[in-house]
């Protein structure tokens, strides 16, 4: 009697473990929205990736702060995952991987530069995880591809931002460029902005070319002085600017300086000083013009960290924003649903301004255009697309 | 007689055993992945293991075994990836992929070969630290010509390879690496190559043909380096010339000097720990580049050779067959 009474206990028990044990497991995946963030962390840009991550922190502590993520009648807290890529393409490869197989990810924000996003959007592609490029800027990061979205605008937009407002704005016929050959992101940019600026009917009188990490510039320089240009175009990242320009200047060279969205960090301002007076440069976002989320979101960033957001900042959380937006509306966590409606949306307003995607991963974004004044980056223009 | 028939037996076994070894080695990688008890992340890093086992086993030839200083490997691995891409892509029909994939990689490889020569006649008149400077040179021209050719996307780098590698293709080039390698190595060929590194004067005095083993080595080296870039081609679909700059040569030093220099399970186990090490210390971002060089500098403090240092397993070395067969292999030491 006693051992049947036993024998019923542990059945009943082993019963509830059972249910308990299966509840748990089919809840684990449920009880929280996985999100990878595959950035730069070191390498050559590890400012990008720290953006990037301090970015996907803040979003995800201010969703869980309001209890999480509303998905269907739920709230569910989001879970961060973030892998280092070295700034290599084979271990951002790695990375996406990893984030999919080992930690089961919905979507992954990242990697920023197209040279490790191309490869990881491979990886994400082939396992139908959704990715979010917050920075790539090149075509092929995306091309052909059904579950790769960006938040930025793409270099062919911003080539022929650019050439359009020397050719309108700064009334210039001839156009000199200087630019990376050894950079995929300088590269593109400098050709695009030559090709529609030709086609405006302006001219590139010189086209000159140095390879990451040259310090003297003196002979392309004089190159380009020879051509004597209305316009500069200088395409490249904001390490190297100041020194291109200050020795433009010491060659007296005085024509107008512009250049792209690689500009937008504070050191820019620091290293070039007022050699960099009254130029301008094409960029995603204007703080000083932002809009309330906008301003909420540099409040916010300000508060936490201690310093302005740039440019791979606005666009992560944006990225980040965009993909919490999708799964709330497609009210679950199923990757094609979510993949479906991210392709669908319309009018979004990010911190770096209003994004409509057309059933690709490239938004339809504007562009704003930044003067260097007293030392400040000041908004000049918008520029739709 | 009876000694030799003994000896004889043992050859057999020793032939028997890397047959077997490599044939349950290959049934295993193909069987993991398709049983789905290897998920795609460890495939992808046991594949990274194998492009880098193959990397350093030919980097060690002209490293470890030959004596010389070459710092610019990725140079001839790049050739290797861009031609079997080129192939795969552009020549082939795309539908003949997986069929002429060993073809694209025997042609990378011939290619980066090629290539090997370039590094191989310098390397008659300079040694030491001038040869290292040639080397470097090359991998920085490589790099620069890519980046400048237009037509193979220039710094933006090339895809539309389909993924051709898996983990049984890898597999298997690390065993034909290490089959010819282990073959020229106790080879006369290979004694000769070991001679230039221990005083070339002496190995030309005792008739070392030492300008014609040095475009062996160099050029066997550049081949396997290339089959590597085209199997790394074909993992990533994606190739830019920044993958093979100085950095990745770099890598590659790494991982041969901390296996140990003249050492084929040197070069196997070096290239194994510092990738999975890596791997595994991912989530220490920042801190890793701290942790990782200081197990480096600790490995050369307590054991300056590297792990196997001129050493060599059993299993690598030539059986008493093959040594009695051949007659001018060098005995066990």
């Amino acid at each position: 009697m006693l051992q049947r009474g036993i024998w019923q206990v542990v059945r009943v028990l082993s019963c509830l473990a059972l249910i308990v044990g299966a509840v748990g497991c089919g809840a684990k995946s449920e009880q929280e929205v996985r999100l990878g963030v595959n950035a730069e962390l070191t390498g050559s840009k590890p400012t990008v990736g720290d953006s990037c991550k301090k970015a996907m922190e803040l979003l995800a502590e201010q969703i869980n702060q309001q209890g999480g993520l509303k998905v269907g009648e739920r709230q569910i807290p989001l879970k961060l995952f973030i892998e280092d890529n070295e700034d290599k393409a084979e271990s951002a490869a790695a990375a996406a991987q990893k984030l999919i197989s080992q930690n089961n990810v919905l979507a992954v924000i990242g990697p920023n530069a197209s040279g490790n996003a191309i490869p990881a959007a491979r990886i994400c592609e082939d396992s139908g995880v959704i990715m979010i490029s917050p920075w790539s800027t090149n075509p092929k990061t995306t091309e052909g591809k059904k579950y790769i979205f960006r938040a930025c605008f793409i270099d062919d937009f911003q080539g022929q931002v650019m050439a359009k407002f020397a050719r309108q704005h700064l009334k210039a016929d001839t156009a000199a460029v200087l630019y990376d050959v050894a950079s995929e992101y300088n590269k593109g940019i400098a050709e695009f902005f030559k090709q529609f600026f030709e086609a405006d009917g302006g001219k590139v009188v010189a086209f000159a070319s140095y390879t990451t990490g040259d310090k003297d510039f003196s002979s392309q320089l004089t190159t380009i002085k020879a051509a004597a240009p209305q316009v500069l175009f200088l395409p490249n990242y904001y390490n190297e600017v100041p020194l291109q320009v200050k020795q433009a200047r010491n060659q007296g060279l005085s024509c107008a300086i512009i250049g792209s969205d690689s500009w937008g960090s504070q050191e820019l301002l620091t290293l070039g000083g007022a050699d960099l007076e009254g130029s301008f440069f094409s960029t995603h976002y204007a703080p000083d013009i932002a809009t309330p989320k906008a301003q909420e979101f540099i409040k916010a960033y300000e508060a936490k960290y201690g310093k302005k957001p740039d440019d791979v900042a606005a666009l992560t959380y944006d990225a980040g924003l965009l993909l919490c937006n999708a799964i709330t509306q497609a009210g679950s966590l199923d990757r094609t649903k979510v993949r479906d409606t991210l392709a669908q949306v319309r009018e979004f307003e990010g911190v770096t301004g209003k994004m409509t995607f057309k059933g690709g991963g490239d938004p339809v974004k504007s562009a704003v255009i930044l003067q260097v004044q007293n030392g400040q980056f000041k908004y000049f223009a918008s520029v739709q697309p | 007689m009876k000694k030799s028939n003994q000896a004889s037996e043992r050859g057999r076994l020793g032939g028997w055993y890397w047959t077997l070894g490599s044939l349950a080695l290959l049934a295993l990688a193909w069987l993991l992945p398709a049983s789905g008890i290897m998920n795609l992340y460890l495939q992808q890093v046991l594949m990274y293991v194998g492009i880098n086992i193959i990397l350093t086993l030919s980097l060690n030839l002209v490293n470890g075994y030959m004596g010389e200083f070459s710092v610019g490997h990725a140079g001839f691995m790049a050739v290797g990836a861009y031609v079997a891409a080129i192939l795969t892509v552009a020549v082939f029909p795309r539908a003949w992929g997986p069929v002429v994939f060993p073809l694209a990689l025997i042609m990378g490889g011939l290619a980066a070969a090629l290539a090997g020569l370039v590094v191989a006649f310098p390397s008659f008149r300079t040694r030491g630290d001038y040869l290292a400077i040639v080397t470097l040179a090359f991998n920085m021209i490589v790099k620069s010509i890519l980046e400048n050719i237009n037509a193979v996307g220039g710094p933006r780098g090339y895809m539309g390879m389909s993924k051709l590698s898996n983990l049984v293709w890898v597999v298997f080039w690390v065993l034909v690496t290490l089959l010819v390698l282990r073959n020229v190595i106790y080879s006369n060929l290979g004694r000769g190559i070991i001679a230039i590194r221990e005083d070339e004067l002496a190995a030309n005095l005792v008739s070392v043909n030492t300008p014609r083993l040095k475009i062996y080595a160099f050029c066997l080296s550049a081949f396997f380096a290339g089959v590597a870039g085209g199997l790394y081609a074909h993992l990533l679909q994606f190739i830019n010339p920044r993958s093979f700059s100085i950095l990745k040569s770099t890598d590659m030093l790494v991982m041969v000097y901390l296996g140990g220099i003249g050492s084929l399970a040197g070069s196997i186990l070096g290239a194994s720990l510092y990738t999975i090490l890596m791997e595994l210390l991912r989530p220490l971002e920042l801190w890793r580049w701290v942790v990782g060089p200081l197990l480096l500098v600790l490995l050369m403090i307590f054991r300056p050779t590297g792990i196997m240092g001129l050493k060599e397993v059993r299993w690598l070395q030539p059986t008493a067959s093959e040594e009695t067969g051949w007659g001018k292999v060098a005995r066990r030491s």
